[in-house]
């Protein structure tokens, strides 16, 4: 009960915090200029998710009685305009048909591109920006307080494999595609509002047809990527009772102590599960925007959400509305990775000795080995003691 | 860093072939966005 209370809660609290204004109610809008049609005021209240006052509209949906005959103008559908037709549609007053049998034609009006948009361009640039400029600013005063970690004692001057040529390949494929993929997707999100000032309309469209034509299609190589490390890593990324050692040490990245570790590290399995749940989820969402209106799964999602935590998602989504949330969620995870993965980038180069080489050449020094991985030099050793292969 | 490099070319050999290989299966958004009933080719 609690655990439903809390979601419920959380849900509240995360929806007053992206839209504020939500239950605000619009002030009454004088409609005499326009005849009693909509006015500008009443398009911009309901863009800003203020509750209008719709019966101006949803109750004039032309009236037959007041029909003109058809050999008089305006006659011919019989006292019903086109604008009365649209707002019978939009108010599910007739049963309306299309000719159209592509992919969600049948969905004539869905009001919720205004709300996308504006989430789009409002809170997912401002914090998902902003979360990206912390990590760089976070990692740099990290770098100038606690300085490179190096190789205690200095390096050992031999070498052990720390990582085979297909794990190295396939690391480099997963992580080259997201690089790609992050930059061509900030692009793609953040083009229209920080490039276009400066370099132009005409320019940012070469730009953006780029961008999305590598975003398209690299994303099969990160997905490639992501399969092959999980296949080659998962054995060793399973949580034990010594990753709760590390992590009681905080790595010995601030005491410099060197808690033991495996091949793995408790920080190195954060990473890598961070990496698979998040890369499952945003490629999911990616073949969903891929194959527009192919893929459904928000509404299915919303409703495991809702018996499971007692929240009130929509479970009833047009293929618009799955689209929409496909392309916000996708936007989501993919910031929370890129956070993730440039303090991985940090630590993996700049911020430790030694530590590129394990994905560089594969062979790390065996003292950088001992001091971050100690049982996993222990059971290779072991192994060679042995005759068989690392 | 050969392994890298290899790796950065393959992905991109893999974005180059991706539309072809989907256009090989059937799937190409000239058919996702248009109906017989209003193609005009």
């Amino acid at each position: 009960m609690k655990f439903k209370t809390l979601g419920a809660a959380v849900f509240t609290l995360a929806t007053l915090f992206i839209n504020p204004v939500w239950a605000e109610e619009a002030p009454g809008v004088d409609r005499s200029s326009t005849g009693g049609a909509q006015t500008l005021e009443d398009i911009m209240a309901r863009q800003d998710k203020m509750e209008v006052d719709a019966s101006f509209r949803s109750e004039n949906l032309g009236d037959p009685a007041n029909a003109n005959s058809t050999t008089e103008r305006l006659g011919t559908l019989g006292g019903v305009s086109d604008s009365d037709t649209y707002r019978a549609i939009r108010y599910n007053e007739i049963d309306a048909t299309t000719q159209s049998r592509s992919p969600a034609a049948d969905v004539m009006i869905q009001d919720g591109g205004m709300s996308w948009y504006k989430l789009r361009e409002g809170p997912i640039i401002t914090y998902g920006g902003g979360a990206l400029l912390g990590i760089i600013l976070l990692l740099v005063v990290f770098y100038f307080v606690r300085g490179r970690i190096m190789i205690d004692g200095g390096p050992a001057g031999t070498t052990i494999e720390r990582f085979k040529t297909i794990e190295r390949f396939g690391h480099w494929l997963l992580s080259g595609s997201f690089v790609a993929l992050g930059i061509t997707g900030l692009l793609t999100l953040m083009g229209r509002s920080f490039l276009i000032p400066v370099i132009g309309p005409e320019a940012f469209s070469t730009l953006a047809i780029g961008s999305k034509w590598i975003h398209n299609n690299i994303a099969w190589a990160f997905m490639l990527g992501l399969v092959m490390t999980f296949v080659m890593w998962v054995a060793h990324n399973i949580p034990n009772k010594l990753d709760w050692q590390w992590l009681k040490a905080g790595g010995g990245i601030f005491t410099k102590a060197h808690p033991s570790a495996k091949k793995f590290n408790a920080g190195q399995k954060v990473v890598f599960w961070t990496v698979m749940v998040l890369g499952f989820s945003v490629s999911l969402s990616g073949l969903s925007l891929l194959f527009p209106f192919e893929i459904f799964m928000f509404a299915d999602t919303f409703a495991i959400m809702n018996s499971i935590m007692g929240t009130d998602f929509p479970t009833v989504l047009a293929p618009h509305e799955e689209m929409q949330y496909a392309n916000i969620w996708h936007s989501i995870v993919a910031f929370v990775m890129m956070v993730a993965i440039m303090a991985h980038i940090y630590i993996g180069s700049v911020g430790m000795e030694g530590a590129f080489d394990a994905m560089g050449n594969g062979q790390v020094d065996v003292e950088w080995a001992r001091q971050h991985h100690d049982l996993w030099v222990a059971e290779v050793e072991a192994k060679q003691g042995k005759g068989e292969s690392s | 860093m050969k392994v890298m490099i290899a790796a950065f070319v393959a992905a991109l050999l893999i974005a180059a072939s991706a539309p072809v290989i989907l256009n090989q299966f059937g799937w190409s958004s000239a058919e996702q966005y248009s109906s017989e009933s209003v193609r005009l080719d």
